[in-house]
């Protein structure tokens, strides 16, 4: 893209909208990415090396999985295969993406993948809660990209720069969990969506020893059969009390 | 010698693969894969169950263990954040208050 055409987009307000729906989450992000530029380097990992992990993988939770692997030089297939694992949760997210931009071209649909990162998914989602195409999803969805890569990158290079000024043991990644726990509160609704959540909290720490971050997936599973369960029970009742209220009248 | 310096790079290009089909994954074919009406419907439950999941273990557990004690800086800075949460609906302020209770303890107390 051209920088006038991307000054025009910038200008739209749509594109706003989506830039400002990221800004609070973007603190929590940026913290994240300042630790894990940290991490990076205080792994053992070059600070080249580590700057051109950070601007191309872009993708927090896997670079900190395999960091140790990388660097205790596992082979490059447990590598992947854990990133792979780390990433399946935005493969679950890619089937929701579809329905609103399966109609762009492949290339377009690539890009929007690599920069689908889960605070923009959230975000988008409450937005844009039914799924269905509308031409102003596509400049929310580059507000909301343009934020998030800045608010996750600029850290991301200072910690990588800064890393022996900054201590890991401050706790600075918790403002990253706060970020998260935030999103997680602001999506909670029904009785089926806490029933799920307490369902995924609870199989995933029971689950933590599994390799490869499963225990993720294994929480996933569960709450998604919770969550179903709880659905179908509901709708037994109602059929119930409506079968009751029919046999007085 | 060379293969020294080259692997980590051919590493970082295979991320950098993986982070793009992972995220496109159900977007890179034409034709829409089909997909059980059941699974449709319960896939709505796994973007808060991934969130849940990558939290939970950050608040309960150190090193690969649930914590033992109640003097961990992580309890009430949740706590704080939750409440103020529910009492603002605010992301950024969410952040700030847990911060606020949590940097004092963990640094401070040492909890």
């Amino acid at each position: 893209m051209n920088l006038a055409a991307w000054r025009a987009q910038a200008r739209d307000p749509v594109f706003r909208q989506g830039a400002a729906d990221m800004l609070g989450a973007g603190l929590g992000v940026g913290a994240w990415g300042l630790v894990t530029g940290v991490a990076m380097v205080k792994g053992g990992m070059s600070t080249p090396l580590a700057l051109f992990m950070s601007l191309t993988v872009y993708a927090g939770s896997a670079q900190l999985a395999v960091l140790p692997l990388m660097v205790a030089g596992a082979p490059l297939w447990v590598i992947w295969l854990t990133a792979a694992c780390v990433n399946l949760r935005f493969v679950i997210f890619s089937s929701m993406w579809r329905s609103y931009f399966a109609h762009l071209p492949r290339r377009e649909r690539m890009k929007l993948g690599f920069f689908s990162g889960d605070v923009i998914f959230v975000a988008f989602m409450k937005r844009y809660p039914r799924p269905e195409p509308q031409p102003e999803q596509l400049p929310y969805f580059w507000g909301a990209a343009t934020t998030n890569w800045l608010a996750w990158q600029l850290p991301s290079v200072a910690g990588i720069i800064l890393a022996n000024a900054i201590p890991l043991s401050w706790g600075l990644g918790f403002a990253g969990v706060l970020a998260l726990l935030g999103i997680l509160l602001s999506m909670l609704g029904d009785r089926a969506s806490w029933l799920a959540t307490g369902v995924a909290c609870t199989a995933a720490v029971a689950a933590f020893a599994l390799p490869l971050k499963l225990n993720i997936l294994v929480a996933i599973a569960a709450a998604v059969t919770a969550g179903l369960a709880m659905e179908a029970g509901e709708r037994a009742l109602r059929r119930a009390r409506m079968r009751e209220a029919g046999g007085d009248a | 010698m060379n293969g020294e310096w080259l692997t980590p790079i051919i590493a970082i290009l295979g991320l950098v693969v993986i982070t793009v089909v992972t995220r496109a994954f159900f977007m890179i074919p034409e034709r829409e894969l089909p997909m059980p009406d059941w699974l449709r419907r319960g896939l709505k439950y796994a973007p808060l169950a991934a969130l849940a999941a990558v939290i939970a273990p950050e608040l309960v557990m150190t090193q690969g263990a649930l914590i033992h004690s109640l003097l961990d800086a992580r309890l009430p800075g949740t706590a704080a954040a939750t409440a103020f949460y529910f009492w603002r609906r605010s992301i950024l302020g969410t952040i700030v208050v847990g911060m606020a209770v949590y940097l004092p303890l963990h640094i401070g107390l040492g909890w």
